[in-house]
């Protein structure tokens, strides 16, 4: 993966640079940089790709991380934040000339009111904390990534993460209330707050999502809700990916909004099988786990109706969950799925792009064979109800050109997603490893746009380099 | 000057270069039911998104819709309608409050301005609800943000930049929602009588409850006595209206539930579908303060906790009558229109509490002369017109709607 040149000055003031560091984030191990030491700052999620950074700083407050800012910004010192490092894109990937800011020493909550129902945390929190910090008073908050235990609300912002309850409660924008935003001049923006609607321009929307090119999340509010009487999903198999599909179509046209709609075909159903024996059939091409919410009499009927629309599409097999323990072995096959992959084959690529939902069973089938030509196994497991699908390419990276060869496939899975009017990424973020195939999305026009949006911002083009935007060999590397 | 008045996105291309061309600014319009919202214009042509008009896709089962920015939002809401839909954010018509009664409002000016009814609190504002734009830039330009599916993060949300831009950051000629069932059937509770603090108090408190209220507003007693509803008109006495909305039969166990976990003694009252119909539209358009029509009118967001305190206030200090939706956290306030329309006083009062202000009627005169949004502070000012800058960098597009030099 070609990144911009490093700059060979900014690395020859290595010693310097640490100094200064050392002197702004004053705190004993705020400042990280021996070859060692630098090693798990390299890669994220996506492991595939590494490189150490120049050195890594671990603020404690919204000042130093102003401070380092600012100081990058003098010297033209690349500056990427960092949460957790789950990522699974390679957004939070660094550069050898860079300044990692990681936010692991900010985790507070600094503020539940449960009476304007919000939480105020610092950006290094994990996402699983805000539910931990307000549920002993009947709340929590929507958003749930998989990896929700690890990862950071920071990193959630800026990637705008989404979870398997987004159908009904929206990803993070959507339950995003204030941001404290850090520029790369060292200036403190606060952003909306503990009221629903920001003043000016929507600087909330565009900062989320925004794969910390535009600044540093230091603190975010959120909204967090009152959690429903109850919730019990039902599982569905069906002999075909075109009746599954049908099947959501239909229920989603019954007027009933599930708060899950989980999509999974044969591979992934085996292989969770094998791994954790929930219960799955596994003579079915494709399962939906499907979830209500309310009083116990309000799932019930619910689960019955959507029952009654399934029948219509001659399910396979059809189990409604009685009660906590049926709910929780329903879920547990859905929940190990990558656990389950990743026993069964050595390495795996989890793409995720987005398509119409109507448009389901056209792309399996489209994926079917692209599977079938790169002669790699795919499973699919995706949240059927947004049409946000996460393919796992199956390969072995101890075979000769096996990652090339999965990465190739990937790429056309994503541009099958842009092709049937869907997109790049629904949660993972574009990073470094979907930068080339947004000209595949946009045009050129559109691409200078929002890189000339990201310069308001970011002026000097030292946040985050060489992610999002398409990186071509024959582009100037930044002016050093 | 020149009147634009194009019949597709290409005729909005030619209508931005011949003005970039002519170095003078546009006033963008669609059914212009909005046109006095904002500050001023000072725009030598004027551009009408009226031709730029139908539905491109509407897929029920995906709950998704897409229209040309040009469309008149009453064949929007027939359209869901008629597949049991509707747009989520339940969106304002604000004709009556603006005196822009004849004005047919389209969908453009609604996203440019992104006003969000009652259910916002559950179902969120007209921004969380866009998930496409196609909108022409300063340049010319035609750019494409989101799409048609609702999980998007392919560079940057430019689809949240542009709702609520007021147009002084492209000419929006797309749109696309993602839409939801409509309700199968609503029910509305009004406690009656209560203060505003006790009222304040009381909808939090059904916030806090899982029977997903869709809806929570006050209106003291004066503003209440002007409802159409005579349940609410002639009780003499203020309400506390709260709605739950959802399939009918699940309706009154919720209801019940609802009353007993709030534990009041305020006498209650329960209004049928099509009298909670009547009251929520009151709410929602905000018609309950039309008259007198000399009178300012101010949209404040502000937390939950201070919005019950404020109009307390304000009532008290600057004579300031109106009612709050959102439990609190939306304010709708009538001032006198003279000298500032209660601006400073307002703003200072918000300042501690958090939040913003913005007038949304008032003479011209007082628009020009007073910030009718919160003044921003200088570094997020100074964002915006970078911003501004990046999209349309010869300031063409409805400059100074929003703020001086943006
Ligand atoms: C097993 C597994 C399951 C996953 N499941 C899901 C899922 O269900 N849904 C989902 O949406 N994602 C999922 N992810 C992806 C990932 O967890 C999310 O993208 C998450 O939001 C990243 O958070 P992080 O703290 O790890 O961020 P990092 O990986 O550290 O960083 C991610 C990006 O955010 C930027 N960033 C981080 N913190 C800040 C900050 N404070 N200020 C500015 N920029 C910042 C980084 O520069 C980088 O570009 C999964 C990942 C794994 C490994």
């Amino acid at each position: 993966m070609r990144m911009p040149e490093p700059k060979a000055a900014v690395i020859a003031r290595r010693d310097t640079i640490v100094r200064e560091l050392k002197r702004l984030c004053p705190a004993p191990e705020a400042v990280i940089d021996g070859d060692d030491a630098l090693r798990p700052y390299e890669t994220d999620g996506l492991s595939a790709y590494r490189q150490a950074p120049l050195a890594v700083v671990l603020p404690q407050s919204t000042e130093e991380v102003a401070a380092v800012l600012r100081y990058c910004r003098d010297e033209g010192i690349p500056v990427l934040g960092r949460g957790a490092g789950t990522s699974l894109s390679g957004g939070a990937m660094p550069t050898a000339d860079g300044v990692v800011i990681s936010m692991m020493k900010m985790r507070d909550v600094l503020d539940l009111d449960f009476e304007n129902r919000t939480a105020t945390i610092e950006a290094g929190t994990t996402n699983i904390a805000i539910t931990q910090a307000c549920e002993h008073e009947g709340f929590f908050y929507a958003p749930d990534p998989s990896s929700q235990l690890a990862c950071s609300i920071g990193g959630n912002v800026a990637n705008n993460a989404g979870g398997a309850h987004c159908l009904k409660y929206g990803v993070t924008t959507n339950n995003l209330l204030g941001v404290k935003l850090v520029t790369l001049d060292g200036e403190v923006l606060e952003i909306g707050g503990k009221y629903l609607e920001p003043a000016g321009l929507d600087l909330l929307g565009l900062v989320c999502g925004s794969e910390g090119q535009l600044g540093i999340i230091t603190e975010v509010t959120v909204r967090i809700l009152r959690a429903p009487e109850g919730a019990r999903p039902m599982l569905l198999g069906f002999q075909s990916n075109e009746q599954a599909g049908a099947c959501v179509d239909a229920i989603i046209n019954s007027g009933i909004i599930p708060v899950a709609l989980e999509f999974m075909d044969r591979p992934a159903i085996h292989a969770v099988e094998a791994f954790v024996h929930a219960g799955y059939p596994l003579d079915v091409e494709a399962v939906l786990i499907i979830e209500v919410e309310g009083s116990e009499a309000e799932i019930d009927t619910l689960l019955e109706r959507i029952a009654e629309i399934a029948a219509r599409f001659e399910p396979a097999f059809s189990r409604i969950s009685r009660d906590a323990q049926e709910a929780a072995a329903i879920w547990l096959g859905r929940k190990s799925a990558f656990g389950a992959i990743g026993r069964i084959s050595p390495d795996y690529i989890c793409i995720d792009g987005t398509i119409p939902t109507s448009k389901l069973p056209e792309t399996l089938h489209h994926i079917g064979d692209l599977g079938r030509t790169y002669g790699l196994e795919i499973a699919n497991i995706f949240h059927a109800g947004d049409g946000n699908l996460h393919p796992l390419i199956l390969y072995n990276a101890n075979a000769e050109g096996e990652l090339a060869k999965a990465e190739r496939c990937a790429a056309d899975i994503l541009k099958l997603c842009v092709d049937m009017e869907g997109c790049l990424s629904g949660e993972h973020g574009v990073g470094i490893e979907k930068r080339e195939l947004m000209r595949y999305q946009f045009t050129a026009a559109e691409l200078a746009l929002q890189e000339r949006v990201k310069h308001a911002f970011d002026r000097e083009g030292l946040l985050n380099v060489g992610k999002v935007f398409p990186f071509d060999e024959d582009r100037p590397a930044e002016a050093a | 000057m020149a009147e634009f008045a194009p019949a597709d996105e290409a005729g909005v291309v030619d209508a931005v270069r011949e003005a970039r061309a002519s170095g003078e600014a546009i006033e963008i319009g669609g059914g212009c039911s909005r046109q006095g919202f904002g500050r001023p214009v000072q725009a030598g042509h004027t551009l009408r998104l009226k031709g730029v008009s139908g539905v491109e896709l509407y897929r029920p089962g995906e709950l998704v819709l897409r229209v040309r920015a040009g469309t008149p939002l009453a064949e929007v809401e027939a359209t869901l309608d008629e597949a049991g839909q509707a747009l989520p954010f339940e969106p304002p018509d604000l004709r009556v409050l603006l005196g822009s009664d004849g004005a047919v409002p389209t969908v453009g000016g609604l996203v440019a301005t992104n006003l969000s009814g009652p259910a916002r609190i559950v179902a969120g504002a007209l921004r969380d609800s866009l998930i496409g734009v196609r909108f022409v830039d300063g340049d010319g330009e035609v750019n494409r943000s989101g799409g048609r599916v609702m999980k998007n993060v392919t560079g940057l949300d430019l689809v949240k930049l542009q709702a609520g831009a007021h147009g002084t950051l492209g000419v929006l000629t797309e749109v696309t929602f993602k839409v939801l069932p409509k309700p199968q059937d609503t029910l509305t509770i009004a406690l009656v009588g209560l203060s505003s603090e006790a009222a304040g108090e009381a909808m939090r408190a059904a916030l806090a409850t899982p029977f997903e209220v869709s809806a929570a507003a006050y209106l003291p007693n004066s503003v209440a006595a002007r409802s159409g509803v005579n349940e609410i008109a002639r009780a003499d006495a203020s309400a506390v209206l709260l709605r739950l909305a959802y399939f009918g039969e699940f309706l009154p166990r919720r209801g019940r539930d609802l009353i007993a976990a709030l534990d009041l003694a305020a006498p209650i009252v329960e209004l049928p579908a099509d009298a909670s119909a009547v009251l929520w539209r009151e709410v929602r358009d905000a018609t309950l303060l039309t008259e007198p029509r000399e009178r300012a009118v101010w949209r404040i967001s502000t937390a939950p906790t201070a919005g019950p305190g404020l109009l307390t206030m304000l009532g008290r200090e600057i004579g300031a009558e109106g009612f709050f939706d959102w439990a609190g956290g939306l304010l709708w306030l009538a001032t006198d229109a003279a000298g500032d329309a209660g601006a400073a006083r307002i703003r200072a009062a918000l300042e501690p509490l958090g939040g913003h202000a913005t007038l949304v009627r008032a003479p011209s005169p007082v628009r020009a002369a007073v910030d009718v949004f919160e003044p921003q502070p200088e570094p997020v000012l100074a964002l915006t017109k970078r911003i501004k800058a990046s999209i349309d960098p010869d300031r063409l597009l409805n400059p100074g709607r929003m703020y001086a030099g943006v």
